[in-house]
């Protein structure tokens, strides 16, 4: 092997790559047409083979729960419990003053001391929270979001969810916050976590639930403790990121002045990204609520019990109400948060001393409409709870839709079904299916190779062969290649889409709306009206996961477009490019490296949604970690889990080295 | 407010005062968390339950937790009953559960679970011979799919739900292939569909749901269950493999934490007596899914008229 990586000579390089590459692939197609006779091995793992990990794992989770202790002080159970008791002590107060009220004892028993907020007054409260973090629009949105929730019958449940999200996005703010920070000061850090948060946020939920509920019990507070480890990853990337993008002038005036390093951080850098951190927040904010019906599986109840619920019945006019219920409650939280984060400071009053309403006249209002809606609600209780009676609801007209379209266009819908799932999904997942996995394993170390080096291409192959091993590589390819479709469909709607929104700005705030509503409603609600069109099966599978996974091809397609350097787009038009030319010549070259983390993110996202996939009954690796779940099997889970999050490693990798490369071949790299 | 309340939790205590008398003490203050799942027919058994625990003095709490994963939390106590675990779909973790000994089997529900292949009523015109299973093999085509041609297409339930169904078409050499739908709401999503468009369909469906009350049909009628079908590859037809015959109709079984006895004695015991049968439970199970009634109403209703035979278990 030669030491000479590709980037210090791309020219040397270009050729002898494309020869290799020629020649491995002659020898795969060979072995993989001819093989099979003679190396059996190569195409099924033979059974003595396999890894017995997954019966490791399980026994010293065990361990784990029934013998583990801190120096004979305390078990691991006993610590991790006294955990969820922390974390169950403002949950219960926040689900105290928006649903329960105050009350003396526990269960049927408990007698009511004070009543919860009555939705009057949380309304005004969003209401006036939007008015002081921007301006009356904003009170008007958020009251709206949750006028919706007290109209449309869906408040008990709303106020459920919305404690545990209250809880869990500090949390998962400020842990996401405190290690990015500490990764940016410790470079060993920084090395120790990246694996870590690609594991927490490929790894499926369902394989880490089950640990989950038996070390911090049955609980809200369990849900909150997934939700947080799903929702906190991106915190930490962004805080990273936001860090280092601090401009060095403003560091180095820190420095001149005289800061010490606690100043430094949370003085000049911290508030200096305070933007980019918003972003972080708006995820952390998007991923806890996209956790609410995984969350209602373990005890949070809520919104996501009533769509599972709902659907369950077949009830889909109520599982679409519960689950924009959920969408409005996102779409409330971010832009409020967005406002508070962006809000100027107040101006520095110099003027007379100000009475009390004056400084705080918004707060006062408040109080005193919590006050006056609680009092009244004991005269009235309408004034308490949404009277039941006047709820709205679309009652049987979302099933009437649905019924119309199956029996006016099934037959359309199934032909185009069958056409593709005939001549595209079923040849490609046969090939997948056939090839050997040893030739695999050899073109990932090669693609790695070639892309960035030996490095990459030892990673790729080692965790291959982790996947090889433990005897799920079918199940693998089946995931790769339901995966793969879809992110090939979502990209050839997504891309353009984006490159509309871009190029278009009222398309941009309709195509913004849908891509919320499609991030946050869950996917279960549209699923089972696919199912009904469509039958259970891949191809159903694979509109759930486009539906989801197209999100970001169109978000960074677009934030790619838009953030092409001005001179270069006047150069083009100086030197005569049609707008067409401008796009396709200078625009979308300079925003490939932007598109291709898209993609990627797009491949990230598909992964994710293979847990929601086996529930309509595909044979991928996400039915392997649904089984486990269900069969409590901690091991089985963790395996299952971790070949998800490998393969998303290998993808992630590949195409981040891709994105490198032509970024410096545009002279873009930093 | 409090001024209601109170009146309330009076009335509550002075209709517990008057219908059992000497029963308003009970063992232990602490909530009895009972689970709720996503089906109605669960809700409904575990909401009868808890009225009458509540009626008996006890302290109730319901907690919303997935079928198969509340057994993390049934081992530990952090959840304390489980009203429905049916034999074929949770038979496996039940035994895993109670072999631990920290979980323990209540006893039957008096519900029967019937689960089985089933087709709607209008299939019968296309498939003369049924509900015989031998009539399936003759017109597995009418029930195929493009994907599935020439064989029939099943849909099975979910692979979790197990009920050998893949080993039944192979041990009874039929021209089926087995799809298994990821979740229940899937499988009636179809079902639904094709009844829409009187579509073929044949699938899995279970008793009691709503499903059997609202689409006229029927179950296919394999061989009966025996024991030995399931063991003893010689039964049957076919000698060579087990499984040529019907699903078993299983019991349907309540389940609890092993402390739940030492804890709550009387309500141990109620829990134990707590009996009903499934066209009652249909008749539930439709008015709340069919008819938009309310759970906690049908509930309440359910109570109203069966006063002597809850207050028997209570004794």
């Amino acid at each position: 092997m030669n030491q000479i990586s590709p980037q210090q000579k791309p020219a040397l390089w270009q050729r002898p790559m494309l020869v290799v590459w020629t020649i491995s692939l002659f020898i795969l197609t060979i072995f993989w047409l001819f093989g099979k006779p003679y190396l059996a091995w190569a195409f099924k793992l033979p059974r003595g083979w396999q890894s017995r990990l997954r019966y490791h794992i399980s026994d010293a989770a065990n361990w784990l729960l029934d013998d583990a202790s801190f120096f004979g002080l305390f078990t691991f159970t006993e610590f991790t419990r006294s955990i969820a008791a922390i974390v169950a002590v403002p949950y219960d107060f926040v689900l105290s003053i928006i649903s329960t009220g105050f009350l003396e004892g526990v269960g049927s028993d408990a007698i009511q001391l004070l009543p919860p907020l009555s939705w009057i007054a949380v309304i005004f409260l969003v209401f006036a929270l939007g008015r002081y973090a921007r301006d009356w629009k904003l009170a008007m949105l958020a009251a709206g979001c949750f006028s919706y929730l007290a109209i449309f019958g869906q408040w008990h449940s709303s106020m459920i969810t919305l404690a545990s999200i209250i809880i869990a996005v500090p949390i998962g703010v400020g842990f996401g916050l405190m290690l990015g920070i500490f990764s940016y000061r410790f470079w060993w850090f920084d090395r120790a976590i990246s694996p870590i948060l690609d594991l927490m946020q490929t790894v499926p939920v369902f394989a880490y639930l089950v640990p989950i509920l038996v070390f911090f019990g049955f609980s809200p507070v369990a849900a909150i403790i997934a939700t947080v480890i799903y929702a906190t990853p991106p915190m930490v990337r962004i805080t990273i990121l936001a860090l280092k993008q601090v401009p060095s002038e403003l560091t180095d005036l820190g420095n001149m002045v005289g800061c010490t390093g606690h100043q430094q951080m949370w003085k000049v850098m911290i508030p200096s990204a305070s933007e980019s951190l918003m972003v972080g927040v708006n995820q952390v904010i998007m991923l806890s609520l996209n956790m609410v019906i995984i969350a209602s599986m373990i005890g949070a109840g809520g919104l996501g019990a009533d769509v599972l619920a709902s659907l369950r019945r077949l009830d889909i006019g109520a599982g679409i109400e519960a689950g924009l219920a959920i969408v409005v409650l996102a779409i409330a939280l971010d832009r409020l948060s967005q406002a508070l984060a962006h809000r100027p400071p107040d101006p520095h009053y110099t003027g007379p001393k100000r009475s009390l309403l004056q400084r705080y006249p918004y707060s006062l209002a408040g109080l005193a409409v919590v006050i006056i809606s609680g009092l009244a609600g004991l005269v009235w209780a309408g004034f308490q709870r949404w009277p039941e009676a006047w709820s709205l609801t679309t009652g049987k007209s979302a099933n009437e839709i649905v019924k119309f379209i199956n029996i006016n266009f099934y037959d359309q819908l199934d032909a185009v079904k069958t056409a593709l799932l005939l001549n595209v999904l079923i040849p490609f997942k046969r090939f997948l299916l056939s090839l050997p996995w040893p030739g695999v394993i050899a073109l990932l170390g090669l693609a790695g190779f070639s892309l960035k080096g030996w490095r990459l291409a030892v990673l790729c192959m080692l965790l291959g062969l982790f996947i090889v091993f433990t005897g799920l590589w079918p199940k693998a390819m089946i995931t790769v290649y339901l995966c793969g479709i879809s992110v090939i469909i979502a990209s050839l709607i997504g891309i353009p889409i984006g490159i509309m929104a871009a190029e278009w700005k009222p398309a941009w705030n309709i195509t913004q709306l849908i891509i919320d509503t499609l991030q946050t409603l869950p996917s279960f609600v549209y699923l089972m009206p696919v199912v009904m069109l469509f039958r259970v099966g891949d191809f159903t599978a694979m509109i759930a996961v486009v539906a989801y996974a197209i999100v970001p091809a169109i978000r960074y397609t677009s934030h790619g477009l838009k953030h092409v350097s001005e001179d270069l787009i006047e150069a083009g038009v100086v030197s005569g490019c049609t707008p067409l030319q401008l796009l396709t010549k200078i625009k979308l070259k300079l925003a490939l490296p932007e598109i291709m983390l898209g993609i990627n993110q797009t491949i990230m996202l598909a992964l994710s949604m293979l847990v929601i996939t086996a529930l309509v009954g595909t044979r991928d690796l996400g039915q392997e970690v649904y089984i486990a779940l269900t069969k409590g099997d901690i091991g089985r889970g963790a395996i299952a889990g971790l070949c998800i999050a490998f393969i998303a490693i290998i993808a992630d990798r590949l195409i981040t080295a891709g994105a490198d490369r032509i970024k410096t071949r545009l002279g873009l790299a930093k | 407010m409090k001024y209601k309340l109170t009146g309330l939790i009076a009335g509550i205590a002075s209709v517990t005062a008057l219908s059992l008398p000497g029963l308003a003490d009970v063992e232990s203050k602490d909530p009895i968390k009972l689970t709720l799942h996503d089906w109605t027919g669960q809700f409904i058994t575990t909401r009868i339950m808890g009225s009458v625990l509540k009626k008996a003095g006890y302290n109730i709490k319901y907690v919303q937790a997935d079928y198969i994963a509340q057994f993390a939390g049934l081992k530990t106590g952090d959840l304390d009953v489980a009203m429905e675990i049916w034999e074929t779909t949770g038979r496996e973790a039940m035994d895993a559960a109670t072999k631990t000994g920290k979980v323990v089997n209540v006893g039957e529900t008096g519900m029967k679970a019937i689960e089985e292949w089933w087709y709607p009523s209008y299939m019968k015109e296309k498939c003369p011979g049924l509900p015989d299973w031998k009539a399936l093999n003759k017109c597995a085509e009418a029930f195929s799919t493009p994907e599935t041609a020439p064989k029939g297409r099943y849909l099975g339930g979910p692979v979790t739900w197990g009920g050998f169904d893949d080993e039944r078409v192979e041990a009874l050499g039929m021209d089926f292939e087995v799809v298994h739908a990821g979740t229940d709401a899937a499988l009636f999503a179809e079902l639904e569909s094709a009844y829409q468009r009187k579509a073929p369909v044949l699938l899995w469906v279970y008793a009691p749901h709503w499903a059997p009350s609202k689409y006229k049909g029927e179950w296919v009628q394999f061989p009966k269950y025996t024991a030995e079908c399931y063991n003893d590859p010689k039964w049957g037809t076919n000698k060579d493999a087990k499984y040529d015959c019907g699903k078993p109709r299983g019991p349907i079984w309540k389940v609890a934490w092993a402390g739940v006895q030492k804890k709550w004695p009387g309500a141990y015991k109620a829990i134990q007596k707590f009996n009903i049968n499934n066209d009652e439970m249909g008749a539930m199970v439709g008015a709340v899914d069919l008819d938009g009634k309310k759970v906690e109403d049908v509930v309440a209703d359910w109570m109203k008229k069966n006063q002597d035979r809850w207050q028997s278990w209570l004794k």
